[in-house]
């Protein structure tokens, strides 16, 4: 049960007219999410969000990792905020849960420590010629997709609810820690009990996991696995996770940030093939989802279009439990609808 | 201005932000998922610097700890005062590279790595991170299906409703000249290209030490590898 004293924290999220940031993570991993949440915004909640073609890294992995100054980055957010207020818009929305957390931490230390964002505003003027405002609002897309989530699920074919036993599916919920514990007071449920992706997943028929380790981090840790020789704390910290909600049977992993998502994906094929250790019963492994992918899957679109091709996890098996239709001979086509091959299989993680 | 460590530090608004009085209650260590890979403790930042010892932090710049946190910022969730040891690790992190003490440990070292990938592909493609950057070579971890995509990236992107380096907007697009330009000016103007030039000044003289190659080619960079691999793998 939600305890109440984090029913005060609660999330801000501007109604209209967003200025949409790409994530690094998010684009090159899951570029299917990022369109179809711009195609969901636009065009079945009747919003205004722009996509524009100026726009860059927030240098937040760069700025966590140690090697970008803290001016610097202070700087490049600034001009992030300047192409916002220049294309005439006050709500940002950044894609990635890095960035939502960086851009969160660079305003408030602008509004501590006012003399900090005078020297970024000269810093700006000084190397672009531009000027900024700050964001009215600063809003993740999960934060847009939960707060319409009742409109969505109107017009969704699918439930999360398994069409053979008509039972509600099992879902692990992770929530990016730079989403909701450097600010806890501006998420929904603060870092404790965040309702922005287990209200989607109860609002669309599922049932969350309440698993020990639900609030752990995915182990990321920026330079911890940016470098090879450090990939141990990140795999390390996932696979505590895993053997966490092994016993809860999950039938899926939902994330809201991208890194965790693909994180969870990978290391569950890693460790497969280390230790010929997988976390289901049928050595498939957890699929893990995007929750763009979740709505675009639940709304009907082609589970190919959305990119769940080029998770290394197969979601077959969890699109047969919904019921969602998938034609095979098109998972692995290209953008002219070509045949290109498909992956090698690997040794241990069952692929078909 | 004050030229002793933790005169330098005291001065960073992260300290200012990230440290009153430490109880030593020990949650953060107790959250800290650093804490439970490595021997890493963040209470223990919290008392080297409340010590005020310049001795005592000059130690800590030498020592791996600094560069075993994850940056996760659980820490921040949990102190009951307030206090951020993450933030402070960024301090911290930022003083041992413009002191080049990060060269006194195996996983310091690895900045150079880090701005080799990372820092390189902001100044020269505007993304920390692009699909092309993720090299199977260097992500074995990605696995099979990574591989596939990562050499069909046009094509498997395109019909994910990317812009594959490609002018105009989208995903994986190619960013214009022009804002790449306005990046690399803040780089100057803010300090990034001279941290970036500390790193590297720094490295090529443990590279030295070590008998090791550095070339601006990644493939040919020998102490590339050996911080990025691992001293004593291949």
């Amino acid at each position: 049960m939600t305890k109440t004293y984090w029913k005060t924290y609660q999330s801000a999220v501007a109604d209209n007219h967003y200025y949409y940031e790409r994530s690094c993570i998010r684009q090159s991993f899951f570029p299917g999410s990022e369109n179809i949440f711009l195609k969901i915004t636009r065009e079945l909640l009747n919003k205004d969000i722009i996509d524009d073609k100026h726009l860059h890294t927030c240098t937040g992995i760069g700025y966590y990792s140690g090697v970008v100054p803290i001016e610097t980055t202070m700087t490049v957010v600034a001009r992030l905020f300047a192409l916002m207020t220049e294309a005439g818009y006050k709500n940002f929305v950044p894609s990635c849960v890095t960035s939502f957390g960086l851009l969160n931490e660079m305003v408030d230390m602008w509004q501590h420590f006012p003399e900090k964002l005078n020297q970024t505003k000269k810093f700006l003027k000084d190397a672009t010629g531009r000027t900024f405002e700050m964001p009215d609002n600063i809003a993740h897309p999960s934060d847009i997709i939960y707060k319409n989530r009742e409109i969505l699920k109107a017009k969704m074919k699918y439930q999360l609810v398994n069409c053979k036993t008509n039972e509600p599916l099992q879902v692990v919920d992770h929530v990016g820690c730079h989403y909701s514990k450097i600010f806890p007071k501006i998420v929904e449920g603060g870092a404790e009990f965040p309702q922005v992706l287990s209200g989607m997943i109860k609002s669309w028929g599922g049932r969350n996991v309440d698993y020990p380790e639900r609030r752990h981090c995915c182990g990321f840790g920026f330079r911890q696995y940016l470098v090879m020789a450090n990939r141990g704390y990140s795999v390390a910290n996932t696979k505590k996770k895993f053997e966490s909600m092994k016993p809860y049977k999950p039938d899926f992993i939902l994330a809201n940030c991208p890194g965790c998502a693909m994180f969870m994906d990978r290391w569950q094929y890693t460790i497969a093939e280390m230790e010929d250790i997988t976390y289901d019963d049928d050595k498939r492994g957890i699929p893990v989802l995007t929750y763009e992918e979740l709505v675009g899957l639940l709304l009907g679109y082609n589970p190919w279009d959305l990119g769940l091709q080029v998770h290394q996890v197969q979601v077959e098996p969890l699109l047969e439990k919904i019921g969602i239709p998938f034609d095979s001979s098109d998972k692995y086509r290209g953008k002219n609808n070509e045949v290109i091959g498909s992956p090698n299989k690997p040794l241990n993680l069952r692929v078909k | 201005m004050n030229t002793s460590l933790f005169g330098i530090i005291s001065e960073d608004i992260r300290f200012k932000e990230g440290l009153s009085a430490c109880m030593n209650c020990g949650v953060c260590t107790a959250i800290c998922p650093a804490a439970e890979f490595y021997d890493y403790d963040p209470r223990h930042i919290c008392n080297v610097l409340l010590s005020r010892n310049d001795s005592s932090i000059e130690k800590l710049l030498e020592e791996e700890t600094i560069w075993n946190c994850g940056q996760c910022l659980s820490c921040k969730t949990r102190c009951p005062r307030g206090n951020v040891p993450g933030l402070l690790i960024a301090v911290l992190r930022e003083l041992a590279v413009r002191t080049g003490k990060f060269t006194s440990t195996t996983q310091g070292c690895q900045q150079y790595a880090v701005k080799k990938t990372v820092g390189d592909n902001i100044i020269n493609t505007g993304y920390c991170v692009h699909l092309m950057h993720v090299k199977p070579h260097l992500h074995p971890e990605q696995g099979p299906v990574w591989e596939w995509y990562y050499h069909n990236a046009e094509s498997v992107s395109e019909r994910l409703g990317a812009n594959y380096n490609k002018d105009g907007a989208g995903a994986l697009r190619k960013i214009p000249d022009e804002d790449l330009d306005e990046i690399r000016r803040i780089f100057e103007v803010t300090g990034g290209k001279s941290f970036f030039e500390t790193i590297e000044k720094f490295a090529r003289d443990k590279a030295e030490k070590l008998n090791k190659n550095m070339s601006d080619t990644l493939e040919y960079d020998e102490f590339f590898y050996h911080v990025f691999v691992g001293a004593n793998q291949k």
